[in-house]
């Protein structure tokens, strides 16, 4: 906080990854554009759960239900309003990720640790229950398929998503909330979330409501996770019900754990190195690519775990 | 008729007492399992303050052993046996290697290693045995006449057999030696070492019996349900929310909340799909958090 130092080396860091990650669809083949654009869907998810295991120290295993609700919500704005908005995606998503979030927040939040991991995680396969057996309004194991939006900015731009205005889409509205979030955490309401991390007790006797800060928290977190599986929704013109299964709130944690917790960027860079791992791992493995990637990240817990980005955790909050 | 006509006639005209009887007992036979694999998870979680995410693919792992001890010997008890024995040898194996280096670290950091671990074990089954399911042979293939069911005996003793387990592992708990060293242990970590019981390997037998008796209910629920690869998160989920109601740490409460959501959902089947009875205990955990954070099944909390 005090160095003034530190901050310029961040943004210059900061504007080399946006320029890289915006030139990257022009230069790179098809797969790998589709990659790095899922790579920032995923790191927006995983910065989302960092809000929680990094920065409050509640480990979330329920973050596929906020994920999920906004492909959901998005699905639900797309199939019912002619002709469909991207706007009005965007809405319903994150309206619907929310209304969960603050359902799950007002309950799991009166537990701790532990209690709080088993609870988010039975709240999501109540969620996975619910989506998956009532067919009529969510397809039930199908999903719901629609069309893709156009991409439109009242004044500025209208037109339909090719791969590189949803990459560049995907960028602004991933870089935006890292910025927030990174706000966020930096904010008084962020130094209180790093309290309660820190000394929960402690942070209470001081007077500070810690029951509300958990749940604003949550609330945030679900809501950025929402706003990932809006863009998912978006990319992929569906949503189904695999993505509120608890695999995905796994996978969110293993970003988490991977890419350094606390860092916001962490997460990102988790992500990409646990999608890329999958991709060189499936080579060789096939669908069996969670045996060693399993073992690689219960190797991480142990033995290094600060994460890729952990040795960088002052320079990134600073 | 369409079946939500057929639910709601039954309501109305209140559901037979035969019916009630047959959901009670059938409750009773799953609460017992269920009780099995919770007793173990309650315990490590007791001891060492470990969320084992793993404790559902132990018991998938029992009934693979199992299914494949039958397939070469085609003896049942052989088999419930050897899984135990092998489980919590493999048990013990993974707890020296995964969790003991995290030993007095956070608690949070357990749930993730065990959590790789499920991971890698869940794929680990598909690679090994393939996607089918497998279905071990029961040793008691008789019959008895429930109401208007015949009802087989083999769900009667596989209620008995756990109950015989957790009772002799109470047993062992309170008068055996080891046992001794093991509430010592729960009870204070650092007086227990201070008057030379090993912890360390109190931490490893103790996750090795719960493994075993994971293993064991794996058998024991194969002939019922089969057994599949993904079976795990299910058990694994079940128990947390029966541990979680009962009281975490608590072994009697875990019991009681077995046989109690069990039986829940056995007579919310009445009314709906078994997928969705599932929700009751989800509901009744819920609750629980609400109302009794600390369990159902323990004294009032100071």
């Amino acid at each position: 906080m005090t160095a003034r130092r530190a901050p310029a080396a961040y943004w210059t860091g900061f504007a080399v990854v946006l320029v890289l990650l915006a030139l990257a669809p022009l230069v790179l083949p098809e797969f790998w554009r589709r990659f790095v654009t899922e790579i920032l869907i995923w790191g927006l998810l995983a910065m989302s759960s960092d809000i929680l295991i990094g920065y409050t120290g509640m480990v979330s295993f329920g973050h596929s239900v906020f994920f999920g609700l906004g492909m959901y919500g998005a699905a639900a704005a797309l199939l019912s309003v002619k002709p469909p908005n991207l706007w009005l995606a965007l809405l319903y998503g994150l309206v619907a990720a929310a209304a969960v979030a603050a359902f799950v927040a007002y309950f799991a939040t009166r537990l701790r640790d532990i209690y709080f991991a088993i609870t988010t995680l039975v709240f999501s396969q109540i969620f996975y229950v619910i989506i998956f057996t009532w067919t009529e309004f969510t397809g039930g194991e199908n999903g719901l398929t629609f069309a893709q939006p156009p991409l439109s900015i009242p004044g500025l731009w209208a037109g339909r998503f090719t791969p590189e205005t949803l990459h560049w889409f995907v960028l602004a509205v991933v870089t935006i909330s890292y910025l927030l979030l990174r706000r966020i955490t930096q904010s008084p309401f962020g130094m209180v979330l790093q309290s309660i991390r820190e000394n929960e007790p402690r942070t209470r006797a001081i007077g500070y409501a810690v029951e509300r800060y958990k749940i604003v928290a949550v609330m945030l977190s679900g809501l950025f996770a929402g706003l990932a599986g809006i863009l998912y929704a978006v990319q992929n013109k569906f949503a189904a019900p695999d993505f509120v299964f608890f695999l995905v709130s796994g996978e969110v944690v293993i970003f988490n754990v991977m890419g350094g917790m606390g860092t916001l960027v962490g997460p990102v860079a988790g992500a990409a190195f646990f999608l890329l791992l999958r991709e060189g791992v499936s080579r060789y493995f096939t669908e069996y690519y969670l045996i060693p990637v399993g073992i690689i990240f219960t190797a991480m817990v142990i033995f290094m775990p600060q994460g890729l980005l952990g040795f960088a955790k002052r320079r990134l909050n600073e | 008729m369409d079946p939500a006509q057929l639910a709601a006639g039954a309501l109305a005209v209140a559901i037979p007492v035969d019916q009630i009887l047959i959901q009670t007992v059938n409750g009773l036979v799953n609460g017992m399992i269920l009780a099995l694999v919770a007793s173990g998870l309650t315990l490590i979680f007791g001891i060492m303050d470990v969320v084992n995410f793993a404790h559902g693919d132990l018991v998938m792992l029992g009934g693979f052993t199992g299914a494949v001890t039958i397939a070469a010997t085609g003896n049942f008890w052989l088999a419930l046996l050897v899984a135990s024995l092998v489980i919590a040898v493999f048990g013990a194996a993974l707890q020296a290697t995964t969790l003991r280096p995290l030993l007095g670290r956070d608690p949070l950091t357990t749930i993730l290693a065990t959590f790789g671990m499920s991971l890698v074990l869940q794929k680990y089954a598909i690679w090994q045995w393939g996607p089918s399911a497998r279905k071990i042979q029961e040793p008691l293939t008789g019959q008895f006449q429930l109401f208007y069911l015949e009802y087989p005996w083999y769900r009667i003793l596989t209620a008995v057999l756990s109950a015989a387990i957790i009772g002799s592992f109470w047993l062992f708990l309170r008068y055996g030696k080891y046992g001794v060293w093991i509430r010592a242990t729960t009870q204070d970590r650092i007086m227990a070492s201070a008057m030379g019981i090993p912890v360390p390997w109190v931490h490893t037998g103790v996750f090795a019996i719960g493994a075993g008796m994971a293993a064991a209910s794996g058998v024991l629920f194969g002939p019922l349900g089969g057994v599949t690869q993904n079976m795990g998160l299910d058990f694994t989920l079940r128990a947390f929310i029966v541990v979680v109601v009962g009281g975490m740490g608590n072994l009697g409460g875990s019991i009681f909340a077995s046989i109690f959501i069990s039986l829940l959902e056995a007579y919310a089947s009445l009314i709906v799909s078994p997928a969705q009875a599932v929700i009751v205990s989800f509901v009744v955990l819920i609750l629980t958090l609400l109302f009794r954070p600390t369990g159902l099944f323990v004294p009032t909390p100071k």
